[in-house]
C-alpha cells in the first residue's frame, strides 16, 4: 500500500505566540514494500511526519493518501480509524503505553480495539510474543514485571499482532543491547519480506544503511533528500554539510581509500566491505 | 491545552516581565481587598481604569486576555443577572411575584459584572507575565513569616515548585501516551459514559507509573546532588526587588488613595 505526500505543512499551536512550522511543503511517494528510513536531527521533524502517515497529526495544508484514502485537514474520526487498522506506529519507547493486567491482554489489546474476534486477537498475540522473542511463561506476567527491554518488545508485539500494512517504527532499538538490536532489526526485515511496508525513524546510519532500501532526510521540517541509502553516502561532502554521520563501513573504506585502497563502489554494510576488502588483496596478490 | 491557568506564562519583555513576583503577587492580593471599597460609578470608573492601564501595560494581545475571561463568563453573567432580579431598593421598573427590576439592581449587577472581570484580568496579568517557578518563590518568600511556627515553609516552596514543574510534563506524557493507544485503535470520543471512563485506564495506569518512575528518579537525582531535608539551601534564582517593584505597588497604593477618596461613606 502506497503512501502519498503532497505538498504537506503542519503548523503546532497555530494563532499562538507559540505557533511553529512542523514541515513545510513536504511531498514524496513511498512504494509498496519498502523499508524506508527517515533520518534528520533532534527537532527535525521526524517524529511529527511519523505521525502524519497515522492520522494521529493531520495536514495543516496539502493532502496524504495512504491505503486508498485521503486525508486532508477535515478527515473525519471514522476514516482515521480505518487507517489506524492498515498502518501500526511504534511510538519512541513504547513500553510507556503498557498498562494491562497481562502481556497477553496487552498484545490483544490493538486487535480487540480494530474488531478482531476474540480468538482471533489472542491467537496473533501468542503468535506475535513468541515471534518478538519473549518465553513463553511472560505471557500470563504482568508487563511490569519484565525488564525494559522485554518491556520494549510487549510494546512491539501489542502493535504487529494486528499486523498492519504498513508499519512505522520510532527508534525502535534505542536502549537496547546490541544483540536486542540486532534481534529487532532482523524481525522488521523479514516483516518486510512478508510483503509489508516498513518505515523507520532512525538517528543510527549504520541501521539505516543496513536495513532501509529508501531514505528520506529531514531538516527544519523541510525534506532534503529522497533517494536510497547508497546514493545517500555516496556523497560525502553532502553528508558531512548536513551534518550526519557516515555509516561505520563507510567512514572505514573512505580511510583505506586514502592509503591507496580502490573499492569499486563504498561500501556501506560490514559484509560490503569485508568482500571489496578482500576482493582489492586479492588483486595485489593473491595473498 | 492551554485552558489550563497555571503555566499560562507567554514570554515577553514588557515593564510587568521586570517585576518581582513578590510584589506582583502582593499588588494582586491588595487589589482584591481594595476592589471592595469601590461602591460607586466614579470609584468603579478609576478601578477599570487602572486596570486596563494595567492590562495595556503588559503589550500583550487582548486576545489573550479575553481567553482568561471566556470560561468564566456565563458564571460572571449568572450572578450579575442574580444581582439584577433579586435586589431592590430605588426605582421599581418591573415586578413579577419575588422577581424586580430596580434602579439598583441595575446598578449592582453592573458593579458585579465590573467586579468579576477586574479581578480576573489582573489575575491573569500576574499569570501571563509570570512563571510558574517564580510564583512558587515569591510564595515562599511571602510565607516565610509561619516559619517561626515551625511550618515547614521550604519544603512546601519546594514540592510547590517541582509540582509547577511536573505540570507541563505531565500534560505533555499524556499527550504521547494518548496518541499511542489511539495509534492501537482506542477511541476516547465515542460511547456512553461507562465506555467512556473505561477507555481512560489505557492512559491513566501508564501516566501513574509514569509519575511514580519520574518521582523515584528525581528524588535519587536530588540525593546523589546533596540535597539533605532540612539543611540550610542558598538560591539559584535569587529575587531582586528594583524601582519598577516601587512603581508597582506606588501604582496600587495610589488606586487605594482614589478609591478611599472617591467612595461613598
Amino acid at each position: 500500500m502506497s503512501i502519498k505526500f503532497k505538498n504537506v505543512d503542519y503548523v503546532y499551536a497555530p494563532g499562538t505566540p507559540f505557533q511553529t512550522q512542523g514541515l513545510s511543503n513536504i511531498s514524496f511517494e513511498i512504494k509498496d514494500g519498502s523499508f524506508v528510513a527517515i533520518a534528520g536531527h533532534t527537532g527535525s521533524g521526524k517524529s511529527t511526519l511519523m505521525q502524519h502517515f497515522d492520522g494521529l497529526l493531520l495536514p495543516s495544508k496539502g493532502s496524504i493518501t495512504i491505503a486508498n484514502q485521503t486525508i486532508t485537514v477535515d478527515t473525519p474520526n471514522k476514516v482515521l480509524k480505518e487507517i489506524r487498522k492498515k498502518v501500526g506506529l511504534v511510538f519512541q519507547f513504547p513500553e510507556n503505553q503498557l498498562f494491562e493486567e497481562t502481556v497477553l491482554k496487552d498484545v490483544m489489546f490493538g486487535s480487540l480495539n480494530f474488531g478482531f474476534s476474540e480468538e482471533k486477537a489472542k491467537e496473533q498475540a501468542i503468535r506475535w510474543i513468541e515471534k518478538v522473542g519473549l518465553p513463553e511463561e511472560t505471557m500470563s506476567k504482568s508487563p511490569f514485571e519484565l525488564s525494559g527491554g522485554q518491556m520494549r518488545r510487549v510494546a512491539i508485539a501489542g502493535v504487529m499482532a494486528y499486523e498492519p500494512d504498513i508499519l512505522c517504527l520510532d527508534e525502535p532499538a534505542a536502549g537496547l543491547d546490541p544483540e536486542g538490536q540486532k534481534q529487532i532489526f532482523d524481525i522488521f526485515k523479514n516483516y518486510q519480506k512478508l510483503g509489508h511496508t516498513v518505515i523507520l525513524i532512525s538517528h543510527n546510519m549504520d541501521d539505516i544503511s543496513k536495513y532501509a532500501d529508501d531514505m528520506l532526510v529531514l531538516e527544519q521540517g523541510h525534506m532534503i533528500k529522497h533517494a536510497s541509502p547508497k546514493e545517500v553516502f555516496s556523497d560525502a561532502d553532502w553528508v558531512k554539510k548536513h551534518y550526519l554521520d557516515e555509516p561505520a563501513p563507510s567512514k572505514l573504506a573512505r580511510s583505506l581509500q586514502k592509503v591507496g585502497f580502490h573499492f569499486s563502489s563504498m561500501p556501506l554494510t560490514v559484509e560490503s566491505l569485508v568482500e571489496e576488502i578482500s576482493k582489492e588483496l586479492r588483486a595485489k596478490g593473491g595473498n | 491545552m492551554s485552558k489550563i491557568i497555571i503555566g499560562r506564562y507567554i514570554p515577553g519583555d514588557s515593564i510587568i516581565y521586570k517585576m518581582d513576583p513578590r510584589g506582583k503577587i502582593i499588588a494582586t492580593f491588595l487589589f482584591i481587598v481594595i476592589i471592595f471599597l469601590a461602591n460607586n460609578w466614579l470609584s468603579y470608573l478609576f478601578l477599570s481604569i487602572f486596570t486596563l492601564l494595567a492590562v495595556w501595560a503588559t503589550k500583550l494581545k487582548p486576545k489573550v486576555f479575553w481567553d482568561g475571561v471566556k470560561p468564566l463568563i456565563w458564571l460572571i453573567l449568572f450572578t450579575s443577572v442574580l444581582q439584577l432580579f433579586f435586589t431592590t431598593g430605588g426605582k421599581i421598573y418591573w415586578h413579577w411575584g419575588i422577581l424586580n427590576i430596580s434602579e439598583y439592581g441595575i446598578q449592582n449587577s453592573i458593579f458585579i459584572f465590573i467586579r468579576f472581570v477586574m479581578i480576573i484580568l489582573i489575575s491573569t496579568v500576574l499569570t501571563l507575565t509570570t512563571t510558574s517557578l517564580e510564583i512558587a518563590d515569591g510564595m515562599e518568600w511571602i510565607l516565610k513569616p509561619l516559619g517561626y511556627l515551625k511550618v515547614p515553609v521550604a519544603q512546601i516552596a519546594l514540592v510547590m515548585s517541582i509540582a509547577l514543574r511536573f505540570v507541563p510534563i505531565l500534560l505533555d506524557q499524556a499527550v504521547r501516551i494518548m496518541n499511542a493507544q489511539r495509534a492501537r485503535g482506542a477511541d476516547f470520543n465515542s460511547g456512553g459514559l461507562i465506555k467512556r471512563i473505561h477507555s481512560i485506564i489505557p492512559i491513566l495506569i501508564p501516566l501513574f507509573i509514569g509519575s511514580l518512575t519520574i518521582a523515584i528518579d528525581l528524588a535519587t537525582a536530588m540525593e546523589a546532588r546533596g540535597y539533605r531535608e532540612g539543611a540550610k539551601r542558598t538560591r539559584y534564582r535569587v529575587l531582586k526587588w528594583s524601582k519598577y517593584d516601587w512603581i508597582n505597588l506606588g501604582y496600587f497604593t495610589l488606586l487605594t488613595l482614589i478609591l478611599l477618596l472617591t467612595r461613598t461613606y
